[in-house]
């Protein structure tokens, strides 16, 4: 099982779309039996599967373990492909998290494992900020998957993000940008992609661009590749996926 | 993710026009808790599948079928049932034809062949049935419009002849997390008039619409008799059964579909010529007014008959268990390689070949032929002018009990002096006693564990398996006695002809002197091994539950 994170300090910058496409490709393409737990209380990536945000017991529950992940995970509409909703009790997962008990940063890792069994990729949908929930992500993810709005400001908070992670003890995740919502006709756009993607190791050659078509997945409340299949943007997403697949074996 | 049908359903109705107006009642109902779309997603079109079993049910009776369907690249295996790992496996097949038998050899490795291989050898699988049939797939929407069931409606028929239509099946399947919401759907399905639960599978549907049900052939005689029965109708019932089952077996013989064919003839044979060894004078005696009792010349015409066809069938039958057997007992050679005895397994395959055709030659004759027809219509004859005098005498209020011997008696009659004459001669065998004495002993329990088969259905199941049970551990060991020393005769036999035939390089003709000695090792075994059997089923213990079985067997 390998578990994929969206993280961006930044909010807006795309993670939740990334996270359902991405999800979606991996589950109907390549075939794994595929998970996407939305932890965003804000609740996005559970609305565009049509899932009502609602975990029976709360995050408190979970994070405790007085209810197993196994009975909150929900089937979407596509082959191969769960979902574990979003509640709005995840809004308090860091004191949660902190009073379970346990080392609090690992938390989540553990309660991910016995999935195993079930999956063979989990992905993580991450709420935005530097908290005790992302600290958890960052441990228990195998590849992070970092949407970056070009502008110089994020690409700080990717150098931020990437010090924070060398500095784990033992096992590390991949991390691996890419550029979002980018808008070509931006001057600033295009010179940040270019410059940053032959300075980064780690940033991916796809790019996905700005485009309406991103934004209508809210309106159709499906992945893009569902109601848009032959969309640049479903091309940008299955592109990414193949480029994140090749760089994380 | 989905998982496999919550609830299944029938639409029935008296024609295929009144199913679909169930079906279209399932729909509209379903509409009104739900909102229905087709699922495009599904796999949709014509499906045609195939049901595969051996020809005496060997999976359905380990509650375990074997489907084969022509999926879009090549075909697929799909074993239901069966034990883990490869309980309900799906497995690719290429090369697999639905209309033709096929060997065990032609799966391809996996967990479908490990599975079933201990089951189904040596047998082959044949197709049972086949069913073509259109599948429609339904989403059950909630008021998000999120997917929260799933209804598949099948429209099968059978594909033989024209295609009979079958009633088309409904299933409600599950979406994960959402079981409340299939249950209130099915529970909706359920509620239409015309609609009724699935008890049985597909296939049972299928096979009944052909006039076949699983299980429909045995090698069991399990014949339909009673106590009260007058003998020669039970004579006639017995045999008539035993012919049936040789009758079923001719086809698969001549095309040589597997080797249990001819096991399964010759067992048939065998049982015939005991069964009117042990009773056959019970259809040369007096029967039922008008009656066509048999005369002792033909009694005694078709007795010789049925050893002709036994002995037409000993060649290839020996030649096959030297075949099956052929890689235990390469894998039980110390000295040799199993390699050397390749050129042994290529002669004895060549023999068979030849051997066949005699045998093929035999079955396919006039004088087979005439012997079932001829065997079928006296024994017919004797069956209708028995049961027509039990009738008359029912009517008249006259009683033919009196003067007719009963099975009951009949079956006990014999069955004692069959066991009389094993445990006569088998407490005169010594150590020192020949070889024949044991042949000729393991004759006579086949006739006392025929005799016993024959009349099973008179007695009372746990003391009918404790008898059962120690003579067949007591013909086990006669069985190695003699077939090892066949064997051995047949091996130095086949050697003296290889060499002749200048087919026999040096090493394996060693390789085979070793299997003789493995084998006279195995008789030796066996001959110490007889005292213990023989005591465990004749002794006074064993006379005991002998005559309690005859007792319950007579009341």
């Amino acid at each position: 099982m390998k578990i994929y994170a969206t993280y961006n300090i930044k909010g807006g910058v795309g993670k939740t779309t990334t996270a359902v496409n991405l999800a979606y490709l991996a589950a109907t393409e390549s075939k794994l039996r595929t998970v996407l737990w939305d932890l965003d209380p804000q609740a996005a990536a559970s609305f565009m599967f049509r899932v009502k945000p609602r975990v029976k017991g709360g995050g408190k529950a979970l994070i405790r373990g007085t209810r197993a992940l196994d009975d909150a995970i929900k089937g979407t509409d596509f082959d191969n492909l769960d979902l574990i909703p979003a509640d709005f009790t995840y809004r308090n997962m860091d004191l949660l998290l902190d009073s379970a008990g346990g080392k609090p940063g690992r938390k989540l890792a553990k309660l991910l494992a016995p999935l195993a069994a079930e999956y063979d990729a989990v992905f993580l949908d991450c709420p935005p900020g530097i908290s005790l929930v992302s600290e958890n992500v960052l441990h228990a993810a195998d590849v992070i998957v970092v949407p970056l709005i070009p502008t110089t400001l994020s690409v700080r908070t990717l150098d931020q993000l990437t010090e924070f992670v060398a500095e784990f003890d033992g096992r590390r995740p991949d991390v691996l940008a890419f550029f979002s919502m980018v808008d070509r006709r931006k001057k600033l756009h295009r010179e940040i992609t270019e410059n940053l993607y032959s300075e980064r190791a780690r940033v991916a050659a796809t790019t996905v661009p700005y485009l309406s078509i991103v934004e209508n997945m809210s309106v159709q409340r499906a992945p893009v590749s569902v109601f848009a299949p032959r969309s640049s943007a479903a091309r940008a997403y299955r592109a990414l996926w193949s480029e994140i697949q090749d760089g994380t074996e | 993710m989905t998982t496999p049908g919550l609830a299944g359903f029938i639409a029935s109705g008296e024609d295929s026009q009144t199913c679909d107006v169930v079906v279209a009642e399932v729909l509209e109902a379903l509409r009104q808790d739900f909102e229905l779309v087709h699922d495009r997603g599904a796999p949709r079109g014509a499906r045609r599948r195939t049901w595969f079993d051996t020809f005496d049910w060997r999976l359905y009776k380990a509650d375990m079928t074997l489907e084969y369907a022509v999926a879009q690249h090549g075909g697929e295996l799909r074993l239901s049932g069966g034990v883990a790992p490869a309980r309900d496996a799906v497995q690719p097949v290429t090369g697999w034809q639905a209309s033709r038998p096929h060997q065990l050899r032609d799966l391809p490795d996996g967990s479908i062949a490990t599975s079933i291989s201990g089951v189904v050898a040596p047998r082959a699988l044949l197709p049972e049935v086949t069913v073509t049939g259109t599948t429609t797939a339904y989403r059950l929407l909630n008021e998000d419009g999120k997917t929260v069931a799933r209804l598949l409606v099948e429209h099968p028929a059978v594909a033989a002849g024209e295609g009979r239509p079958l009633p088309p099946r409904l299933t409600i399947t599950e979406v994960r997390g959402y079981l409340g919401q299939a249950r209130r759907a099915a529970r909706i399905v359920a509620g239409i008039p015309g609609v009724r639960p699935v008890t049985q599978p597909l296939l049972a549907d299928a096979l009944r619409a052909i006039g076949r049900y699983p299980g429909d052939y045995s090698n069991k005689v399990a014949a339909d008799i009673t106590r009260q029965m007058p003998a020669a109708e039970a004579a006639a019932t017995i045999l008539l059964r035993l012919l049936d089952i040789v009758e079923a077996n001719v086809p698969g013989v001549l095309r040589d579909i597997d080797t249990e064919f001819l096991h399964d003839l010759r067992v048939s044979v065998r049982r015939s010529r005991s069964a009117l060894k042990l009773f056959g004078d019970a259809l040369t005696a007096p029967l039922a007014p008008r009656g066509t009792a048999l005369t002792g010349r033909e009694l005694a015409r078709f007795a010789a008959e049925f050893k002709w066809v036994g002995d037409l069938t000993t060649p290839t039958r020996d030649l096959d268990v030297h075949l099956l057997d052929f890689e235990d007992t390469a894998r039980a050679l110390r000295a040799a390689k199993p390699d050397d005895l390749e050129p042994f397994r290529a002669y004895l395959k060549q023999r068979r070949v030849k051997e066949f055709r005699v045998l093929a030659r035999g079955l396919r004759s006039p004088r087979f032929v005439a012997l079932t027809r001829d065997w079928r219509e006296r024994l017919t004859a004797i069956l209708d002018s028995e049961k027509a005098g039990t009738a008359a005498t029912v009517r008249s209020g006259r009683s033919r009990r009196a003067a007719v011997e009963t099975t009951g008696t009949l079956a006990a009659d014999r069955t004692r002096l069959a066991f009389a004459k094993v445990a006569k001669r088998g407490a005169m065998i010594t150590p020192a006693s020949p070889h024949d004495t044991l042949h000729d002993l393991r004759k006579r329990c086949k006739e006392l564990r025929y005799a016993l088969e024959f009349f099973a259905p008179l007695y009372p199941a746990d003391a009918y398996g404790a008898v059962l049970a120690d003579l067949k551990r007591l013909q086990d060991c006669l069985g190695e006695f003699q077939d090892t020393e066949v064997q051995i005769g047949e091996i130095r036999a086949l050697a003296t002809s290889m060499l002749a035939a200048d087919e026999a390089p040096a090493v394996t003709l060693l390789a085979m002197g070793e299997v003789t000695a493995w084998l006279a090792a195995r008789q030796q075994a066996a001959r110490e091994d007889f005292e213990r059997r023989f005591a465990a089923f004749a002794g006074v213990d064993g006379q005991r539950r002998m005559a309690a079985l005859l007792r319950g067997g007579s009341a």
